[in-house]
């Protein structure tokens, strides 16, 4: 579905991703781990378009993808950020709306992701910026479901977060799995990660070290310790 | 003369049309500054380019004409300045920015000049804008108060865009969080495009508004420039609510400094401006919190 072929980049002068080549599969869910600063954010931020790729392939339903994020989000990337970029401006209806109204005829809407996160609607006229740490990550998914995605891609989606929470969002993400929903999920919490993906992928140093699924890497203390300091 | 009530009507009115004039400038300004990080200082020059059209348009088939070609000429401007120099200079740092349109500040000028000479214009009000209307115990003259209703209507139409509307949440959320609107799917860039364009339409509004009451010369734009740096910069950067609010202080502050304090008048706004940047360096209502 997704395929990153030997791409480089970085911010500005400073090269995070050497040779970075990872396929994610249709209706499967992909982990991506690593350490802090091992790239794993930034290989999400170049495949939206939000940082130049100076070399290499990225790969969308085997299409190019585009460089501009408004074209690549129009095909069918819907992207949670680790900021979640709730617009303070906006109220929760707001945010929602922004991407239900232009992106509408799919499965999602309005009420069904109200139904998925029911704390959402009894927040509706809230400013962006009122909402807890939870919220806020059921907001941004919620938005991004609404552009009817056909790939969700999830930074970090527990940072910060309490356990119930965690707990929530990790259900909600496996209705949504059961749905056959593709997914890319870069995460620091080993257990959370493991138990939603199919396939794992380690980064480190700004390429992939270890791939396989993620029964191997939970059985794989060598690799966990070497890459991951679990 | 403080004690009579008409006195204060009197100049509580010039005060508002006052402002009213520094919103139209102001809006598109601190909105083009909010949404696209630019710093055009050229806003002025657009102003004084608006008043020109105007009154050109206007020597032809009267006010009207005049009020209806200048912000379309200006807007048309502004499609030739995004396209030619702005689009090329989004990524190029406030530094290069302030110089180019600083630079354009003088071409403007220039170009007023070999078309329109070095002498004043003037704009003949329409007719039954011409008088004066009764109002609040005062005699006001109508075209004054036309300012101010347009001056409102400009502002309650753009309170509902940004405020109600998908385009208005889709330019606060650019304001917001450019990056993150283009992961959701906006063309950021179109919106930018669109709403300079506005901006420019409305600069250009507004030198055609003022020109029946001031004289239209080629420094008026380098003229209102500083006043309109001052309400966007007491305002707030990027919202609408700063753009009003820092009109209305400016327009009172001037007016009622002018008349009361006459020694302090030139003072009084600058000092406003040095508290304003002291007690909030960023504006009492800016975009972003």
């Amino acid at each position: 579905m997704l395929e990153l072929a030997a791409v480089n980049s970085g911010y500005g002068e400073t090269q995070v991703l050497h040779g970075m080549s990872l396929t994610a599969r249709a209706g499967r869910v992909m982990a991506i781990l690593g350490r802090n600063g091992a790239g794993k954010s930034t290989t999400l931020k170049t495949i939206m378009g939000l940082l130049p790729r100076t070399a290499g392939d990225i790969r969308f339903e085997g299409q190019p993808i585009d460089r501009h994020p408004y074209e690549i989000a129009k095909r069918g990337i819907a992207y949670v950020p680790e900021t979640r970029d709730i617009f303070p401006s906006l109220t929760v209806r707001e945010n929602l709306e922004l991407t239900a109204k232009r992106f509408g005829g799919g499965g999602w809407t309005m009420d069904r992701v109200l139904e998925l996160f029911p704390r959402l609607g009894e927040r509706m006229a809230n400013g962006g910026t009122q909402l807890s740490g939870g919220e806020q990550q059921m907001l941004a998914i919620a938005r991004a479901l609404l552009m009817n995605p056909r790939l969700l891609i999830l930074d970090e989606p527990t940072e910060g977060l309490a356990p119930i929470i965690v707990q929530l969002i990790h259900d909600k993400l496996q209705e949504l799995k059961a749905e056959g929903l593709s997914m890319i999920i870069v995460e620091q919490n080993f257990g959370f990660a493991t138990s939603l993906a199919d396939d794992v992928v380690v980064v480190g140093k700004g390429q992939i070290v270890w791939e396989g699924s993620a029964a191997e890497i939970r059985a794989d203390s060598d690799t966990q310790h070497r890459w991951l300091g679990v | 003369m403080t004690s009579d009530l008409g006195f204060w009507t009197l100049q509580a009115l010039n005060a508002l049309q006052l402002s009213m004039l520094l919103f139209l400038l102001s809006i598109g300004l601190t909105v083009i500054f909010g949404l696209m990080h630019f710093v055009n200082l050229a806003h002025g020059s657009l102003y004084a380019v608006g008043a020109y059209a105007g009154a050109a348009a206007a020597a032809v088939g009267g006010f009207w004409m005049g009020l209806f070609v200048a912000p379309v000429a200006v807007a048309g401007m502004g499609v030739l300045l995004y396209s030619g120099l702005i689009k090329r200079m989004r990524r190029s740092g406030p530094m290069a920015q302030v110089l180019v349109t600083f630079g354009l500040i003088f071409v403007l000028l220039d170009l007023t000049r070999i078309f329109w000479g070095d002498l004043p214009l003037a704009i003949e009000k329409p007719g039954f804008l011409s008088g004066r209307v009764a109002l609040l115990g005062i005699e006001y003259p109508a075209y004054r108060l036309f300012v101010i209703a347009l001056g409102l209507a400009i502002f309650t139409g753009l309170a509902w865009v940004l405020g109600q509307t998908q385009v208005g949440a889709m330019i606060r959320a650019g304001v917001d969080n450019d990056a993150m609107a283009a992961c959701l799917g906006i063309n950021v860039e179109r919106l930018f495009f669109t709403v300079f364009c506005v901006g420019c339409a409305l600069a250009g509004l507004a030198g055609v508004v003022a020109a029946p009451l001031l004289s239209v010369t080629p420094d008026m734009g380098l003229q209102i420039l500083i006043p309109t740096l001052i309400v966007i910069v007491i305002g707030g950067l990027g919202s609408l609510k700063g753009a009003i609010a820092g009109s209305l202080i400016y327009g009172f502050v001037q007016t009622f400094g002018a008349v009361l304090a006459p020694q302090l008048a030139s003072v009084l706004i600058y000092a406003l401006l040095a508290a304003v940047l002291v007690i909030r360096p960023m504006g009492l209502f800016p975009a972003k919190g």
